[in-house]
């Protein structure tokens, strides 16, 4: 068990490491790179827009309500955005991408593996990783941070519709909140996490893919495998990365 | 520099008769399943191997091995003059450039048109210009007689189809060294008669070099004993081969990891082995 672990762990280190080799060393496939970029960032918009909008708009909900308590219910915009921005936005971000991304890239690379098409590739003198694993990493580096801003403002602005119809927030004293509860050093962890998560994910789920074996069984394996480990994956980076971030930042 | 095949090399691999691929003890075995055990054998350049053998016998390990898909344990492989068992996997692309494999299934590209993967390798791997590569696509196709199907995907043509458009990959850049693997397995006596005239064309009309991997006898004894001409008019005819061109495919039946049998069809026939009677039935 402790053995096939590490086989599996020193796989993806080798997995990644070629990755690195490929996106700085020739061949580089281009129109793979543009289309991986459209699939994983513009693909993921909706469900991203989705899942910001409605966690911003629960957030201001709960701490609405807690906020009565202490009569502090103007204040709802600085506890939305601070949550969203530092935490929320890119844990839940990360966590849909490994549901709609990790998942499908587990399965795409899985169902080539199990019908030869990966071994086609080889043969046609394509080195699957620069070919397939590069595009996507690189996609999902640059993609989850973009996606996660936007996952940030669309939850701020969830959380302002609350505040404005359930909770009766002035609109102007929404914003101004919003702002005060924000810190130079929260936005730049909101930043950094995205990255780290986009890579695990991606990463992830290209070494789940192309270690797939056992036919449409093993895809369907494949996929749970990339979802579950990605999302505790994500999970598990994002308090070690807070805390490395907390050390720096603050 | 090892892997670059010398002057020499080349020079002796451009004659006739000259080996092409060549197995020197090969050794294989997946954890204590022993897949391949002390395997030898070489094919001559223009000539046919046929690899026949029970499901499981090591038949595709052997192409697999061949194209540098997997490593022996132990034991030489030598492919045009390159000795491959040493290469890595980036030096392996140049080998493969001059090798094709037919995967069984076919193993295309669903998320490609016909064109595109048929022109794979060209578009993506060379630095052709897209019209020479459109054309070489075209050529290739109306070859195998699938042109009208250019821009369909994989998932609308059936196992036939597919089948002759992974030899049209295989092929568009004009390769020496064909392998087949399983090409007709599952496909119905007309198809696979058709499959099979794609094989030999290539062998006798574009002078490729093949190994074919297969259990299905029928298929193996047409290609060994059928030849392809060209008429004056440029019609194409495939007929029984001469006793010449017969004796240039040679059959290897492999049992359990080891070879069984080695001769051309001609012997495999006469055989009184109790397995290879068996499997001829």
């Amino acid at each position: 068990m402790a053995k096939a672990a590490a086989l599996e762990v020193q796989e993806y280190v080798f997995l990644v490491r070629r990755a690195f080799a490929g996106l700085v060393t020739r061949p580089i496939y281009r129109h793979d790179i543009v289309e991986q970029l459209d699939a994983i960032g513009a693909g993921s918009l909706t469900v991203v827009l989705l899942t910001g909008l409605f966690t911003g708009a629960a957030l201001a909900l709960q701490s609405g309500q807690t906020l009565d308590q202490f009569g502090a219910r103007p204040v709802v915009g600085r506890l939305v955005s601070a949550s969203m921005i530092k935490e929320l936005g890119p844990v839940l971000t990360a966590l849909m991408l490994t549901g709609r991304i990790g998942s499908g890239i587990a399965a795409e690379l899985g169902s080539m593996m199990v019908t030869d098409q990966i071994n086609a590739l080889r043969a046609l003198g394509t080195d699957p990783v620069r070919k397939l694993v590069v595009p996507r990493m690189l996609s999902g580096f640059l993609m989850t941070p973009v996606l996660t801003v936007i996952s940030d403002f669309i939850g701020v602005f969830g959380g302002w519709i609350v505040a404005r119809v359930r909770l009766q927030v002035a609109s102007g004293l929404y914003w101004s909140s919003v702002l005060k509860g924000l810190y130079m050093q929260d936005i730049w962890m909101g930043l950094i996490k995205p990255f780290v998560f986009g890579f695990i994910i991606v990463t992830i789920a290209c070494h789940v893919g192309l270690r797939t074996t056992g036919g449409t069984q093993g895809v369907g394996k494949a996929t749970t495998v990339a979802v579950v480990a990605g999302s505790v994956a994500v999970i598990a980076a994002d308090f070690f990365v807070t805390q490395v971030l907390f050390s720096l930042l603050y | 520099m090892a892997a670059l095949a010398t002057e020499d090399a080349r020079q002796i691999l451009s004659e006739r008769g000259a080996p092409v691929i060549m197995f020197d003890h090969v050794h294989l075995a997946f954890d204590e399943k022993v897949v391949l055990d002390d395997i030898s054998f070489t094919l001559i350049k223009g000539h046919t191997k046929i690899i026949l053998g029970a499901s499981g016998s090591g038949k595709s390990t052997a192409l697999k091995i061949i194209t540098g898909l997997l490593n022996a344990d132990s034991g030489v492989v030598w492919v045009n003059g390159q000795r491959v068992d040493q290469l890595t996997e980036n030096e392996m692309m140049g080998v493969r450039a001059d090798l094709g494999m037919i995967f069984q299934e076919g193993a295309l590209f669903d998320s490609l048109t016909v064109r595109e993967n048929v022109g794979y390798k060209l578009y993506e791997e060379t630095d052709m210009p897209l019209e020479d590569v459109d054309r070489r696509v075209e050529e290739v196709l109306g070859f195998i007689g699938l042109a009208e199907h250019i821009d369909k995907m994989p998932s609308e043509l059936s196992g036939g189809q597919r089948r002759r458009v992974a030899i049209a990959r295989a092929m568009a850049f004009k390769p020496s060294i064909l392998l087949y693997d399983e090409a007709t397995t599952g496909l119905d006596p007309i198809t696979a008669t058709t499959v099979n005239d794609e094989m030999i064309k290539l062998r006798d009309l574009e002078n490729v070099s093949s190994i074919i991997v297969t259990h299905q006898l029928r298929d193996a004894f047409y290609v060994a004993t059928h030849m392809a001409a060209r008429d004056r008019d440029g019609t194409i005819r495939i007929g029984p081969a001469s006793a010449d061109k017969e004796r240039e495919a040679e059959f290897i039946m492999l049992r359990d990891g080891l070879i069984l049998f080695e001769g051309d069809a001609d012997a495999l026939r006469r055989s009184t082995d109790p397995y290879i009677r068996a499997f001829l039935s």
